[in-house]
């Protein structure tokens, strides 16, 4: 069964100036996987990410997302995505109640439908009792749910996720990968980077780059037998040392 | 070096630090290891004279931090979680700036930051707010490290530093202590336990294990079972759901799972797992490493409260 794709890469190049950013990257992503977007920093994640997003025009290459091309068609690739940062945007002197229906009312949900995703999101979280708490009195953990909630509050095809576990303790950040499986479950394809090498091995695949090319892509099993290595982290270290571009 | 006694400090309700003591011996790299929120920070601050406990002292070489700030700023070199130089000076002139204002030339200790700074140097004529993460993280060091002090204090150097640049970070650390100095450091990644010295776990203000890391694991890990199948998150959820289960979490590619009847075998398991329909399992002993450690104590701790 041929498996259906929601990002289609081929030869995307980026350039500022003279610097090529991403050099000729070609991959795919499938419905419903989770995708590990590893790489050192400056090997470019970020510039690709931002062009998946339509955030941002590639040089050259052709580009789909949920079927929607990134030249012609940024607006419905953005309506069809959720996105969450490391500086997650949630507004912190806005309750959490608040926040939820402000973003549902931004992605275009009804009014209706708000309210009863307001409620959903809270019970699914177990902080019902947090509704009217402003979000900036609660632990950094608590947001961190709370933002990657509200990233899939319209029920997109696709949620990127830019570092979304950084700082929080060993317990919230295993919590935090279990939304993201049952997200993966529900259909959503998840497409996350990250700095935690343990974290590379909960993704179905996992590609890693180096000055801004794809240097491998596989699954994390595959990865680790023919790199002969133990761990993700091992093989991250074969291939990130012979970066140039570094930061 | 450094006696910490009895530190406590609040903001409002919050407990930041909660009757917090401990040393740190001279030439030591030590490691304030802990989640966002923890107290690293507040302790560092009062550490490099930013910060007033509430109640408790500090020493560092005898002398007390809180009436000695002027001395204490001589000996301490540190480099802030958020970056704080300045951003309209230049590389260079960021760094010609803490050396002249701690009385020296970047010449005289240039032997201390070369393997940094030469890295950094080919951008020297350009703003520091122009620089990338990594970059700026290595002008920061350069410039905590150029009046050549008795104590460096690191606050989260390596948070949302690639793998590779972590490593060399650590390295680095390694070749600052054969020259002599004190390091005191905090990082949120518990993997980085094992290039410390000594270090400190520490979760809600309170320090739930001191000691040298391979020794925490020693004396307060257990044997655990190692489990992989080809469904993670079904055999996840089945054995969060299993009777027999203390806890699981999923490490990589394995779970480690505990369990709560220690007359269980991997018998069992097995039985279980093939029962709810699970393929390719691998279910093999382990032992816990420094972050089922921290969580342990972290669950001790909650249960406590």
């Amino acid at each position: 069964m041929e498996r259906e794709k929601v990002i289609e890469v081929k030869d995307l190049v980026k350039k500022f100036g003279d610097f090529v950013a991403n050099d000729h990257l070609t991959f795919d992503v499938y419905k419903g996987e989770i995708f590990g977007f590893l790489g050192a920093n400056g090997a470019g994640k970020t510039t690709a990410m931002r062009i998946l997003c339509g955030l941002s025009m590639p040089t050259e290459g052709k580009l789909k997302v949920n079927g929607f091309d990134v030249y012609r068609q940024s607006e419905k690739i953005k309506k069809s995505i959720g996105y969450m940062s490391q500086k997650f945007s949630l507004y912190e002197d806005m309750t959490v109640a608040e926040n939820i229906r402000f973003y549902g009312g931004i992605y275009g949900l009804k009014r209706s439908d708000r309210i009863k995703k307001q409620q959903q999101l809270l019970n699914d979280l177990g902080m019902p009792e947090m509704k009217d708490k402003l979000v900036g009195s609660l632990p950094l953990g608590w947001k961190q749910k709370l933002a990657f909630a509200i990233a899939i509050v319209h029920d997109p095809q696709i949620v990127f996720l830019d570092e979304p576990t950084g700082g929080v303790d060993p317990i919230t950040r295993r919590q935090f990968w279990n939304l993201i499986y049952e997200a993966a479950s529900r259909g959503i394809t998840i497409f996350v980077t990250t700095h935690y090498m343990d974290e590379a091995e909960y993704c179905d695949r996992v590609s890693i780059m180096v000055d801004g090319r794809v240097e491998a892509l596989d699954t994390p099993a595959n990865l680790m037998a023919n790199y002969q290595a133990a761990n993700m982290n091992e093989v991250f270290l074969h291939l990130a040392r012979k970066a140039k571009n570094v930061e | 070096m450094i006696k910490i006694n009895n530190i406590s400090k609040s903001y409002g309700d919050v407990k930041a630090l909660d009757d917090i003591s401990f040393s740190v011996q001279k030439n030591e790299l030590f490691g304030l290891i802990g989640p966002d929120g923890a107290g690293k920070s507040s302790l560092l601050r009062m550490l490099v004279t930013l910060l007033l406990p509430d109640s408790g002292s500090l020493e560092i070489s005898g002398l007390d931090v809180v009436r000695n700030y002027r001395k204490i700023r001589l000996m301490v070199g540190y480099m802030p979680g958020r970056f704080s130089l300045y951003q309209d000076l230049t590389v260079e002139e960021n760094l010609q700036f803490f050396a002249s204002v701690f009385g020296t030339t970047i010449a005289e200790n240039y032997h201390l930051i070369e393997d940094i700074y030469k890295q950094i140097e080919p951008f020297k004529t350009r703003r520091a707010g122009k620089l990338s993460g990594g970059m700026k993280q290595k002008l920061a060091l350069s410039c905590a490290l150029i009046h050549k002090p008795d104590v460096l204090v690191l606050d989260e150097p390596t948070t949302g530093v690639d793998a590779v640049s972590r490593r060399e970070f650590w390295d680095m650390l390694g070749r600052l202590k054969k020259e002599g100095i004190t390091i005191i450091v905090s990082t949120p990644y518990m993997d980085e336990a094992s290039r410390c010295d000594r270090v400190a776990l520490i979760q809600q203000g309170k320090i739930l294990s001191i000691d040298r890391p391979e020794k925490i694991v020693q004396t307060q890990g257990h044997q655990l079972w190692k489990v992989k199948s080809e469904n993670v998150y079904k055999l996840l959820t089945d054995l969060e759901n299993w009777d027999c289960s203390k806890s699981v979490y999923p490490f990589g590619q394995f779970l480690h799972l505990t369990l709560n009847d220690l007359t269980i075998g991997k018998k069992e398991v097995e039985e279980y797992l093939l029962s709810r329909g699970h393929q390719s399992l691998i279910i093999e002993p382990g032992f816990s490493d420094i972050e089922d450690v921290f969580i342990d104590l972290m669950s001790l701790q909650k249960a406590k409260n």
